[in-house]
């Protein structure tokens, strides 16, 4: 029996594999081969090769599930999360290149700096407390808060904030653009049937435009195409604000309606 | 181990090649077929622009008794050609020279134009920005929709309103296919389907449309107060799910029925009637 239906057989093969290793500094593609079972995905080989090859090999993991969105990195040029791509989606000749997100500064290897995303979360302004309800009184219908609940599926991968070309391909924009998922925090907020915001002087609208970068994002989708929870950050969270910030800012109509309706409260 | 990439090499570049990021030459490292994509879509739209380019400008068979194209509907010069109980409304009087065609496609073109679908579809295929999903875009600066002209797609809202006027008119065009060349009614023929298909094809684009999904029912805080709007909005959300295909069904459609009266206004052939 050949070499190669011996591997068919088992299911155990030798993959090539490039991994990216360096710092700040300095690095490279590093060239390796790694056994692979069957059912394995990659952060599986990345595992293997810490344990047989490469025993200072940097990388973030927690829960092997894709629920701690912490093993997020590219894979052949792709923003995914490691524990999630299964080794079965490429083809067992293929050399598989893994490299550290590329839109962030890198600590080491595979580790990356996401800092900028705490920072960005920090900027937005929290849940406003209804003033007339106190912690437990508060009631809320289904269907008002459904549309949020699918941006709470976030797991924070910030693979959506890596793939945005605004940042990843434009340093200069960090400072203005807070980035697909902080906006779609906004979003969250401003859609929240409680959220107090315009009684305490907040209007997410308007500042979702003009303090954190809304008229940046250009609804080209990657965050969408990448996002491991399948949350659609586009169609259901960034036009949707897009719409309410134009509501605000360049509908004369909807500014005169409001005007009118105030009137006649 | 990895061999030293000596970072002054990437001293003032930005983007991928920032200093502070992995230190990887290449502008990605996709081995898929990311640019099949960007170039099916930039060859679509472009053969689109052509075409309509071409008819827009020809002012030359668009009417076949009972069809008028839609691209020439609503007529709203003079010098249209005179279509018994179809859409001339000479607004513009005997002033206009042009093509009466140049008038109304501004509405659709101005729809699609800033249509949240064709706007991702023309900054990936037609601007590189970006041309795939993690491959650097070639362009130095970046300020998206933040200025002047491409804050205006903030004005998508009002091509809508002006949308659904257009999609009334083609409605009714519709409407009027029922009849046979001597202007009967109670008639059919090959026409009176691809108007029929062009236009329900072209109402499920405009209702699908982001805005609209806004306007009926997004703009809302509590849905639990508007039961009916918010029906509506489910409605349209499963619709606007699928606005990507809606959109280019429509937009070949369009052309179809174009060119399919353009084929029996210039003698290709008669209309087939079924009865």
């Amino acid at each position: 029996m050949s070499v190669s239906q011996e591997e068919q057989r088992s299911g155990v093969y030798q993959a090539h594999f490039r991994v990216w290793r360096g710092d700040e500094h300095a690095g490279d593609l590093a060239d390796f081969t790694v056994e692979v079972h069957e059912g394995e995905v990659v952060l599986d080989i990345v595992h293997r090769l810490q344990a047989t090859q490469a025993p200072d090999l940097a990388v973030r993991w927690n829960c092997k599930a894709g629920k701690c969105g912490s093993c997020s990195a590219e894979i052949n040029g792709r923003p995914r999360l490691m524990c999630m791509t299964r080794m079965s989606v490429f083809d067992r000749t293929e050399t598989i290149t893994i490299t550290p997100m590329r839109a962030f500064p890198v600590v080491r290897d595979l580790v990356t700096d996401v800092s900028f995303n705490y920072a960005k979360a920090r900027e937005i302004p929290a849940f406003v407390p209804p003033a007339e309800l106190a912690p437990g009184e508060y009631r809320m219908q289904q269907e008002d808060v459904g549309r949020s609940q699918e941006f709470r599926k976030c797991i924070e991968c910030f693979l959506c904030q890596d793939t945005c070309h605004v940042v990843r391909d434009h340093e200069e924009n960090k400072a203005a653009f807070a980035g697909p998922r902080f906006l779609m925090r906004i979003a969250e907020l401003d859609m929240h049937p409680l959220d107090a915001a315009p009684d305490s002087g907040i209007d997410r609208k308007a500042t979702a435009q003009d303090e954190h970068g809304l008229g940046y994002c250009n609804i080209t989708k990657c965050c969408t195409e990448v996002c491991p929870e399948h949350i659609k950050i586009t169609d259901n969270a960034l036009i949707p604000l897009k719409e309410r910030a134009a509501d605000r800012k360049y509908d004369p109509l909807v500014w005169l309606g409001n005007k009118i309706r105030r009137r006649g409260e | 181990m990895a061999t030293g990439t000596e970072p002054s090499s990437h001293t003032g570049a930005t983007g991928v090649h920032t200093a502070s990021r992995a230190a990887i030459p290449a502008r990605h490292l996709r081995t898929d077929r990311w640019w099949l994509a960007p170039a099916c879509t930039a060859a679509g739209l472009l053969a689109f622009i052509v075409y309509s380019t071409w008819r827009a400008f020809a002012n030359a068979d668009y009417y076949h008794a009972p069809y008028v194209s839609p691209f020439y509907s609503p007529c709203l010069a003079e010098n249209c050609h005179t279509m018994r109980g179809g859409p001339n409304w000479e607004i513009f009087g005997s002033w206009w020279g042009l093509s009466p065609a140049l008038l109304i496609l501004i509405f659709p073109l101005g729809f699609r134009l800033t249509c949240y679908y064709y706007r991702k579809a023309y900054y990936r295929g037609f601007w590189a920005s970006p041309p795939a999903c993690a491959v650097a875009e070639p362009h130095k600066k970046y300020t998206g929709e933040t200025r002047f002209p491409l804050i205006l797609q903030n004005i998508h809202r009002y091509f809508f309103y002006f949308a659904v006027l257009v999609a009334g008119v083609l409605t009714y065009d519709t409407a009027l296919t029922f009849r046979d060349e001597h202007y009967a009614w109670g008639h059919m023929g090959l026409g009176t389907l691809i108007f029929l298909v062009n236009i329900v094809l072209i109402w499920a684009y405009t209702v699908s449309c982001h805005s609209c999904r806004h306007i009926v029912g997004g703009r809302l805080k509590h849905f639990s107060k508007h039961p009916v709007r918010y029906r509506l909005w489910g409605w349209i959300g499963k619709l606007n799910e699928r606005h990507m295909l809606l959109a280019w069904s429509s937009l070949v459609s369009v052309a179809v029925a174009d060119f399919y009266v353009f084929l029996l206004a210039s003698g290709a052939f008669p209309d087939p009637r079924f009865f």
